[in-house]
């Protein structure tokens, strides 16, 4: 043990750094300051990932949208060289077109994309409004403080997709339970699995139902293609089982620590309390997308013929990891990166990533966040975090940053 | 100025009805069409700004 101590550390300057790195202590809304740095100093670089593998980590705004766009990168994760993820979370297989490319990715996708059309979302609206009041009411009559994660971020979205698939209002309190155990911190994964089984089975079910007698909404839309032929009974619920988990923890996530962060900012927070323009509740919504970035492990490729870009070439083969949080704090795309503002004009950031595999809820998640920022602080406009904000958990290692629990009073 | 839609490429993102109302909608799908193939001057920023988000690169702007 002695002589490991006093041995000179080895100089190693070509060995790639880990991936993923960490945040700064103080800065619970920034991106690693590593990241940042090779941004600016090596903005294509090899990183080392949990297994060992050197896929190129692409920090940079205008190569992330290149290389996002770029048919020649696959999402497809049995591809060479494709970054895979190692996390406690590590879910089960593949998880219907999100892995998958075009042209069988478009095929699929194109089943779906009817209810999250902006027309569609909008009627939706007085729904999710209802939803968001009936919970904020909850919260008033009930003891302070409150976790605003349990008594709130989290129902929102559990409570919209069940309008959204069509799960009847009996149903909900399930429905409720089981996407929440799904998601939970504190559940085994033999609960997760368990859950999430159970919520399957009741879709199938549902879909069932469906087949016999359709009605307008998501999951009659995903029957119609297995009365079509175009899919079976079990890739109808993978894919409805697929839209449920991609539009509930990142939604709740939004929730929760875009309302830590505007706590975090009076002045911003003041500023969208006191005003009653819906297109600064819209504004606040993309600069919120844009400054938190939830998805923090990067949207990762695998290279099928080489590249060049910025002056170097990534063969086939390679993997490339492109970090979105960083690329939204691009400087050549938005001055003064790293500060909130909900006036800026934040719309280009791709915090729903780019190319063809964009966010397919995004409308249905600009909507409810929407909602619930243009709602919540003016209804509870002496909203305050009800601990210190260093007794706030982050979570750091998780596939989707958030925070764990946010204890609020008012 | 005149407004070019590959609809074959879009993936309805949603993305081009939010920043140019008044030239894009979409169908029954989600797929965008376009109202508008030459849309007013006063309109063009709003095209360019959907040109710039659409993340399939459907939709261009061209000279003509």
């Amino acid at each position: 043990m002695a002589d490991t101590l006093v041995q000179p550390v080895p100089e190693v300057p070509d060995e790639a750094p880990e991936f993923p790195m960490s945040r700064a202590a103080r800065c619970p809304f920034d991106p690693p300051p590593a990241l940042k740095e090779l941004q600016e100093q090596a903005p294509l670089t090899r990183v080392r990932l949990w297994d060992g593998s050197e896929p190129w980590l692409v920090t940079r705004y205008a190569d992330q949208r290149a290389l996002l766009g770029d048919p020649r990168v696959s999402a497809d994760t049995d591809r060479p060289g494709y970054p895979t993820k190692a996390s406690p979370d590590a879910g089960e297989g593949k998880l219907s077109f999100i892995m998958m490319d075009d042209p069988e990715h478009a095929r699929l996708r194109r089943m779906v994309t009817a209810p999250f059309a902006i027309k569609r979302v909008e009627a939706l609206r007085p729904a999710v409004q209802q939803i968001v009041d009936g919970l904020i009411d909850d919260m008033l009559a009930g003891p302070r403080p409150v976790d605003l994660v349990e008594a709130f971020a989290l129902p929102i979205p559990s409570l919209v997709i069940c309008e959204l698939l069509g799960v009847p209002y009996d149903d909900h309190a399930f429905f409720q339970d089981n996407t929440k155990t799904m998601v939970h911190r504190d559940a085994t994964p033999e609960q997760r699995g368990q859950a999430s089984r159970e919520v399957a089975g009741y879709l199938a079910g549902l879909i069932g139902k469906r087949l016999a007698e359709p009605k307008d909404d998501l999951l009659s839309a995903i029957a119609g293609r297995v009365t079509a032929g175009e899919l079976d009974h079990g890739q109808a619920t993978e894919m409805a089982l697929l839209l449920l988990i991609a539009g509930h923890e990142t939604t709740a996530n939004m929730i929760a620590l875009g309302t830590l962060a505007l706590l975090q900012n009076p002045g911003q927070l003041a500023l969208l309390r006191e005003s009653d323009d819906p297109r600064l509740v819209a504004s606040a919504v993309e600069e919120l997308l844009r400054y938190l970035h939830i998805t923090h492990l990067g949207r990762r490729r695998a290279v099928t013929e080489d590249i060049e870009i910025g002056g170097q070439v990534i063969k086939a083969g390679e993997g490339v990891i492109m970090v979105n949080e960083v690329a939204n704090r691009d400087p050549d795309v938005f001055p003064d990166p790293d500060r909130l503002d909900i006036t800026r004009d934040a719309r280009r950031h791709i915090a729903f990533g780019f190319g063809v595999h964009q966010c397919l809820g995004q409308p249905l998640a600009r909507m409810e966040l929407q909602v619930v920022y243009g709602t919540l602080y003016r209804r509870i406009p002496t909203l305050e975090l009800a601990c210190a904000l260093e007794d706030v958990r982050f979570k750091n290692d998780a596939f989707i940053y958030g925070v764990h629990e946010l204890p609020v009073t008012w | 100025m005149k407004v070019e839609l590959e609809a074959d490429k879009c993936v309805a993102s949603g993305q081009c009805v939010l920043a140019a109302t008044d030239v894009f909608d979409q169908d029954d799908d989600g797929i965008a069409i376009l109202l508008a193939d030459r849309p007013a001057a006063e309109l063009l920023d709003d095209v360019r700004e959907a040109v710039a988000v659409c993340p399939a690169a459907a939709i261009r702007l061209v000279d003509q």
